[in-house]
């Protein structure tokens, strides 16, 4: 059953908890390293929020969730130096009920990126940066 | 193409009669609910305007979203207690694939019209920026009440029965 798996995750440790804090870059944070030299950013996300709304130079790298959205993130960095600055964001639900940020992470600290930092959003995109006011652009 | 809809501060000022007129419209309470007309999940078709009314929750959800599952057996319950009283709820999945929609309607057993939603569907209705949504409509086609987020099924509830006094 579907509903089994997503049950449970409601009880035992958010799939984000592989995060460590240190790991985490604040909204206003990232926001202000966009007027300098931002890193490379990937949503890992849903496609259908990146095309309402996303990070100005974000690249839609796929859902973290699944099989195929790792391959495709993997795809978009493997040709990065493993200390180039990367964050990754996603913001399709509240933070411990995100699916796609603790597997995305966790498959990019595997491949070594040292420069790694994930995007803390609490809630949703839209209350956390859209509603901010920080950069967005839309499209595909 | 991208095209830039909301910016900053100082850049807002810069960009602006460009920047306002292509922000969606957030919507609010008190507000019409923008109608749609698009295929069900079943196949036969799904226009808002037709249940005008009723009391219409929209839920906006995906498969993969932990509240939006959790959420469902409890729309499928109001839709059953309440469907005789003029209550409607209607689903708008935003999954990639309508056949995880499709699949995940099945398991939950979902007794109400779902369709697939899109950026452009999403962009109607204000933004879709995170899951769930749901808004509460009127039966005078009025948005009510718009929650996102993790929100308790019973704050819902509490909702639609005043809507349905």
């Amino acid at each position: 059953m579907l509903a089994a798996p997503l049950l449970a995750g409601t009880v035992r440790a958010a799939e984000t908890d592989v995060i460590p804090a240190a790991a985490l870059i604040q909204p206003a944070e990232l926001a202000a390293e966009m007027n300098g030299t931002p890193p490379t950013i990937l949503q890992v996300g849903f496609s259908k929020l990146y095309e309402q709304a996303h990070i100005p130079g974000a690249v839609y790298a796929g859902p973290g969730r699944s099989e195929d959205g790792l391959t495709s993130l993997k795809t978009h960095v493997e040709a990065l130096p493993r200390d180039a600055p990367l964050v990754i964001y996603c913001g399709c639900c509240p933070w411990n009920r995100c699916p796609n940020m603790g597997a995305a992470y966790t498959a990019l600290k595997a491949m070594g990126f040292t420069k790694l930092k994930a995007l803390y959003i609490a809630d949703n995109f839209g209350q956390d940066w859209v509603d901010k006011g920080y950069p967005v652009v839309r499209g595909q | 193409m991208q095209r830039r809809f909301f910016v900053g501060s100082a850049a807002a000022l810069a960009f602006a009669g460009r920047a306002l007129a292509a922000v969606p419209q957030k919507l609010k309470p008190g507000m019409t609910v923008p109608d749609f007309a698009r295929p069900g999940l079943d196949g036969k078709p799904v226009e808002l305007a037709r249940y005008k009314g009723k009391v219409i929750l929209v839920d906006f959800w995906a498969s993969w979203c932990a509240p939006c599952v959790i959420a469902i057996p409890h729309f499928r319950a109001w839709q059953t207690q309440w469907g005789g009283r003029g209550f409607q709820v209607i689903g708008i999945s935003m999954d990639d694939s309508s056949d995880d929609a499709r699949a995940a309607a099945v398991r939950l057993k979902v007794n109400y019209p779902v369709v697939m939603g899109d950026a452009r569907l999403g962009e109607r209705f204000g933004g879709i920026l995170g899951l769930p949504v749901e808004m509460l409509v009127g039966r005078d086609g009025r948005i009510l009440q718009i929650w996102q987020g993790d929100t308790p099924p019973a704050t819902i509830e509490k909702a639609v029965r005043a809507a349905l006094a």
